[in-house]
C-alpha cells in the first residue's frame, strides 16, 4: 500500500492506512451468512413442527374409506387403511409363505411393504390395528355397505348393518328406509342424554344434599362430642331431612330405570366382514356412517360434528376417545388463575426491588437468585408445591374448617388451587425480571416532571411509572403465561388426574371449588400418548390435543398482545 | 474567592425601578454551596440571594452548573445516586436540606420546567391538571379552569382547545414544551424554576413566553437559566454568571450586560468565549 507524503513541513504525516481489505471482519457477509443460516435452521425447525401438528391435528377427523381386503388365503379384512411401511420378514415367516410369495419379497432383496389397518372390532378381535403385508393381499375394494360405527365402549365398530330392532319390530337393513337409522339413532342418544342427566345431575344433587346432611352431624359430633344433646339433636334434624332426599332419589333412580328399560328395547345388530354379528343398544352408538358412500358435504358434516364432540364432551375409553372439554377447562383456568396470582406478586416485587431498596450488594444477590430461579428444574416445584402448598397449608385448612371431611383430605391434596400457586412461583422470575426491565426503561424524565409537580413517589409510579410500564409487564406475563400453560411435570403431583370427575367450577355451593383435581391439556397429552392401552389408537388425539394446547396457548397470549398493543400506541411518540 | 459576587452588588446603585421591585424582600438564600457527583466537584462555594416576585437569570457556558444549582433548589437531585453536597439553601428561612423536611411541599411551592420537554403519557387535560390531581383535587369546574388558565398563559390555549383529550406525545416539540409550562404554572406556585424553557421554541412562542413571563413577575419568582443573551437581558432582573460551577458574578442585569465587574463575564455576555 503506497502512502502519500503530504507536500509541505506544515502539515504532520498521516497515519498509513491499514491493509484491512485482507482481514474477516472488514466483511460483513462471512456473519452475514452465519445469521441467515442461524435464523432459517430455526425457522424450517419451528415450521416443520408446526406443519407437522396441523397436518395431522386437522386430518384425524376427517372419515376415512373403509377397504375391504381380500387375502391370498380368501379371508377378509376391513378396515380404515393407515399408514405403511418397508420390513423385512423373518426367516420363520418367509418359510410359512406360499412360493410366489416368496419369490416377490427375493426380488425386493429381502424387504417387504406393509400397511397398517384400522380394522376396530375390539370385542371381537382383541386388537383395534392389523399389519397386512402387500404380497398377501389379494384384492382391495371398497363396498358402499360397510359402515364405521364409533360406540360408547369397545372402541369402533367396522362392518355392516344387519338390522335394527325397535321395540320387538326387526328391520333387516334393506328394509330400512333412508334416514330412518340416523333419526333412530338420535332418539336413543336423547334417551342416553337424559339417563345421563338423572343419575349425574339430579341423582348428584340429592347425593350432595345428604352428604351435606352427613357432614353436619359428624361435625356436631366433633364440636359437642358424640351423644351431647346438641349431637342429638343435629342427628335427629338430618334424619328428618334424609327422609325426603331419601324419596326423591328412589323417585329419580325409578325414572331413571324406566327409561333404560325403553333403551335396552332398541337394538342394533352390527355384523363384521368375516359375518360375526353383534347386537347392542342403539343408544351405545356415538355416530354411525357409511364411510365409502359419502358425498363431500356428509363428510364435512362428520367432521365438524367429531371437531365438536372433542371440544365439548368428556373423554371415554381411558381418554383415547371422546372429547377434552374438562381438559380445557382446567388448563383455561389452571391459567387464568396462575396469572392472577402471579401478577400482582410479581410486580410488586419488581417495584420494591427496582423502586425503593436500596439499590446495593444484598439487591443484586436477590436479583441473581431470582434469575436462577428461572433455571430450577420445574418438577422440583412440584415437589415444593405438594410437600408445602398441599400437604402443610392445605393440611391446615382442613383440620380448621374441614374437620368432619378427614381423613379424606379437601385441601390438603393437589387441587387446581395449589396447581396455579406452584405455577405462579415457577413464573414468577419470569414477571420479575420483565416488570423490573420495563420499569428500568421508563425515562428518568418523566419520574422527575411528575415530582417536580409535586407528587410522591408513590403517585409517581402509579400515575406515571406503572402505566409506562405496563406494555413490558404485560410481555412478562404472556412469557409466563405461555410457560405456565405448557407446563406439565409439576402439575402431575399438584392436581392434575387423568380423569376428572367434577370441573372445578359448578352448580354447587360455593360454585368454584378451588381444592378439586382438574384435567390439563398437557397431561392429557402424555396420559393418551404413552399411558394408554392402545397407544395406536391415541396417536391422533395426541396431534389433535396438541394443536388445541398451542391453539389455546396462542389465543391467550393474542389477547394479552393485543391489550399490550394497545397500551403501546398510547406511548408511541408523535415527532421526531 | 467569590469576592465579586459579593462587592457587584454594592458597587452599583439600583435604579429606582429596581429598588422598587426588590422592596419585596429575598426569598432564597444560598450559601457556600458545594455539590459533587460522585468525585466530581460540580458546583463551588456559590452564594447568591433571590429575590422575591423578580426574575432572575443564570447565564455561563455548557456544563457550568446551571441547571445543577436550579435542580438543587427543589431537591431534584434527592434521585441522583453518589450526589453529595454542603452549603445551605434557604426558601422563606427554611432550610432546604434540613432533615425531615417536607419536600413534596416544597416541590407544590416551586414549578418546574425541564430543559428537554416530559410531558407524561397521558391526555392534554390531564396533563396540565396533573399537580392538581396529586393534590387530591376532584373537582372537574375546577380543574377545567386551572387548565384553560394555563394553557392560555402559555400560549397554547388556542392550538390545542379543541383536542384536550388528546395524547400529548402526540404535539410537537414546541407545544409539549408549552404544555409543560402550563404544568408548571396550574398549580400556582410561588417560584418557578425554568431551565432553558424556549430551546425547542420558535420565535414566535418564545416571545410569548417571554411576555407570559413578563407578566407573572411580580407574583411569581421566576429563576430561568438560558443560552440566549437577549433573552436574558430582556426579561430579567438579575443576571448570575457561572463558569466552570463557580458563580462567576451576579447582579442587575443592566450591569451585567454593561459593565460588569470581571473580564469573562465581559467576554461571555459580548460573546467572545463560551
Ligand atoms: N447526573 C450527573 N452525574 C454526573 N455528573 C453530572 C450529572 N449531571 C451533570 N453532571 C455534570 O455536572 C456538570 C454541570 O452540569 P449541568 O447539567 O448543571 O450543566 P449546565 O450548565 O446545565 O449545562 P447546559 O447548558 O449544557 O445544560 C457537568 O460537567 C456535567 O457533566
Ligand atoms: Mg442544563
Amino acid at each position: 500500500m503506497t502512502v502519500i507524503e503530504p507536500k509541505g513541513p506544515e502539515v504532520p504525516a498521516k497515519r498509513p492506512r491499514r491493509a484491512h481489505a485482507a482481514e474477516l471482519s472488514a466483511f460483513g457477509e462471512p456473519f452475514l451468512w452465519a445469521h441467515g443460516g442461524a435464523l432459517a435452521i430455526g425457522i424450517v425447525l419451528i415450521i416443520g413442527f408446526l406443519v407437522l401438528v396441523l397436518w395431522n391435528g386437522i386430518a384425524t377427523f376427517w372419515p376415512r374409506p373403509v377397504a375391504v381386503v381380500t387375502l391370498e388365503d380368501g379371508s377378509l379384512v376391513a378396515g380404515e387403511p393407515s399408514r405403511t411401511e418397508p420390513f423385512r420378514p423373518g426367516p420363520e415367516l418367509l418359510s410359512s409363505l406360499s412360493e410366489t410369495q416368496r419369490q416377490t419379497v427375493a426380488a425386493a432383496d429381502g424387504w417387504a411393504e406393509r400397511r397398517l389397518y384400522r380394522i376396530g372390532n375390539y370385542d371381537l378381535y382383541n386388537e383395534d390395528f392389523r399389519w397386512i403385508a402387500d404380497y398377501a393381499v389379494a384384492r382391495v375394494d371398497y363396498p358402499p355397505e360397510m359402515v364405521f360405527v364409533e360406540r360408547l365402549e369397545w372402541g369402533p365398530f367396522v362392518g355392516m348393518v344387519q338390522a335394527l330392532a325397535v321395540g320387538g319390530e326387526t328391520r333387516t337393513a334393506a328394509s330400512l328406509r333412508p334416514g330412518e337409522l340416523q333419526s333412530e339413532l338420535a332418539k336413543a342418544q336423547d334417551r342416553w342424554q337424559r339417563i345421563r342427566h338423572i343419575e349425574r345431575s339430579l341423582i348428584g344433587a340429592v347425593n350432595h344434599e345428604m352428604e351435606r346432611e352427613r357432614l353436619a352431624v359428624r361435625r356436631a359430633i366433633l364440636d359437642h362430642g358424640a351423644g351431647s344433646p346438641a349431637a342429638l339433636a343435629a342427628q335427629a334434624a338430618a334424619e328428618r331431612r334424609m327422609k325426603p332426599l331419601e324419596e326423591r332419589y328412589q323417585a329419580l333412580a325409578a325414572e331413571a330405570r324406566a327409561i333404560k328399560d325403553a333403551d335396552a328395547a332398541v337394538t342394533i345388530t352390527l355384523a363384521d366382514v368375516g359375518g360375526r354379528d353383534k347386537t347392542m343398544p342403539l343408544s351405545q352408538v356415538v355416530r354411525i356412517y357409511a364411510a365409502n358412500d359419502l358425498s363431500l358435504i356428509e363428510k364435512l358434516g362428520v367432521y365438524v360434528s367429531r371437531w365438536w364432540e372433542f371440544l365439548s364432551e368428556e373423554p371415554r375409553e381411558a381418554n383415547t376417545e371422546g372429547g377434552v372439554f374438562p381438559a380445557i377447562f382446567g388448563t383455561f383456568a389452571m391459567t387464568l388463575l396462575m396469572v392472577i396470582v402471579v401478577a400482582p406478586f410479581g410486580v410488586i416485587t419488581a417495584l420494591y426491588l427496582r423502586e425503593y431498596a436500596k439499590q446495593g450488594r444484598l439487591v443484586s444477590i436477590v436479583r441473581i437468585s431470582v434469575n436462577n430461579l428461572a433455571g430450577v428444574p420445574s418438577i422440583v416445584y412440584g415437589v415444593f408445591g405438594l410437600g408445602f402448598f398441599a400437604y402443610i397449608l392445605g393440611g391446615s385448612i382442613d383440620d380448621l374448617f374441614y374437620p368432619e371431611r378427614l381423613p379424606s383430605p379437601t385441601f390438603g391434596t393437589g387441587g387446581l388451587l395449589w396447581a396455579s400457586l406452584t405455577l405462579a412461583l415457577l413464573t414468577v422470575p419470569v414477571v420479575i425480571v420483565a416488570t423490573e426491565e420495563a420499569l428500568a426503561a421508563v425515562p428518568r424524565s418523566m419520574r422527575e416532571g411528575s415530582l417536580a409537580c409535586g407528587a410522591s413517589k408513590w403517585q409517581t409510579i402509579r400515575n406515571i411509572v406503572l402505566p409506562r410500564a405496563m406494555p413490558g409487564i404485560l410481555t412478562g406475563l404472556i412469557l409466563a403465561m405461555a410457560r405456565g400453560a405448557g407446563e406439565v411435570a409439576p402439575l402431575m403431583l399438584v392436581g392434575v388426574v387423568k380423569l376428572a370427575p367434577e370441573l372445578p367450577i359448578d352448580g354447587y355451593f360455593p360454585y368454584v371449588h378451588l381444592e378439586r383435581s382438574f384435567m390439563h391439556l398437557g397431561f392429557h397429552i402424555y396420559d393418551v400418548g404413552f399411558q394408554s392401552r392402545n397407544s395406536e389408537a391415541g396417536k391422533p388425539m395426541v396431534f389433535v390435543t396438541t394443536l388445541l394446547l398451542i391453539g389455546l396457548v396462542a389465543a391467550m397470549n393474542a389477547t394479552a398482545i393485543v391489550i399490550r398493543n394497545r397500551l403501546k400506541r398510547k406511548f408511541a411518540v408523535g415527532h421526531f | 474567592m467569590d469576592a465579586a459576587a459579593t462587592t457587584t452588588r454594592d458597587a452599583f446603585e439600583p435604579t429606582e425601578y429596581h429598588q422598587a421591585k426588590s422592596s419585596q424582600g429575598e426569598i432564597i438564600e444560598i450559601k457556600d454551596f458545594n455539590l459533587w457527583y460522585g468525585q466530581a466537584q460540580a458546583l463551588h462555594d456559590v452564594n447568591m440571594t433571590i429575590e422575591k416576585g423578580m426574575v432572575t437569570a443564570l447565564i455561563g457556558p455548557s456544563g457550568c452548573g446551571k441547571s445543577t444549582l436550579l435542580r438543587c433548589l427543589n431537591r431534584m437531585n434527592d434521585l441522583i445516586d453518589n450526589l453529595k453536597i454542603k452549603g445551605r439553601m434557604t426558601m422563606d428561612g427554611m432550610d432546604i436540606y434540613a432533615p425531615g423536611v417536607d419536600v413534596i411541599g416544597l416541590r407544590k411551592r416551586m414549578g418546574m420546567v425541564f430543559q428537554k420537554p416530559n410531558p407524561f403519557p397521558k391526555s392534554i387535560f390531564e396533563n396540565v391538571v396533573y399537580p392538581l390531581r396529586v393534590d387530591g383535587v376532584r373537582d372537574r369546574r375546577e380543574l377545567e379552569e386551572a387548565c384553560r388558565r394555563s394553557l392560555e398563559a402559555a400560549a397554547l390555549w388556542d392550538e390545542v382547545k379543541e383536542r384536550l383529550e388528546d395524547n400529548a406525545l402526540g404535539l410537537s416539540g414546541g407545544q409539549q414544551q408549552r404544555l409543560c409550562i402550563a404544568r408548571a404554572i396550574a398549580s400556582d406556585p410561588d417560584v418557578l424554576l425554568m431551565d432553558e424553557p424556549c430551546s425547542a421554541l420558535d420565535p414566535i412562542a418564545t416571545s410569548r413566553i417571554e411576555e407570559l413571563i413578563d407578566e407573572l413577575r411580580g407574583t411569581y419568582t421566576i429563576i430561568i437559566v438560558t443560552h440566549n443573551m437577549q433573552q436574558a437581558a430582556r426579561i430579567s432582573q438579575n443576571t448570575a454568571f457561572m463558569y466552570l460551577g463557580r458563580l462567576i458574578e451576579y447582579g442587575q442585569t443592566e450591569v451585567m450586560f454593561t459593565s460588569p465587574f470581571q473580564r469573562r463575564t465581559q467576554d461571555y455576555v459580548t460573546g467572545r468565549f463560551g
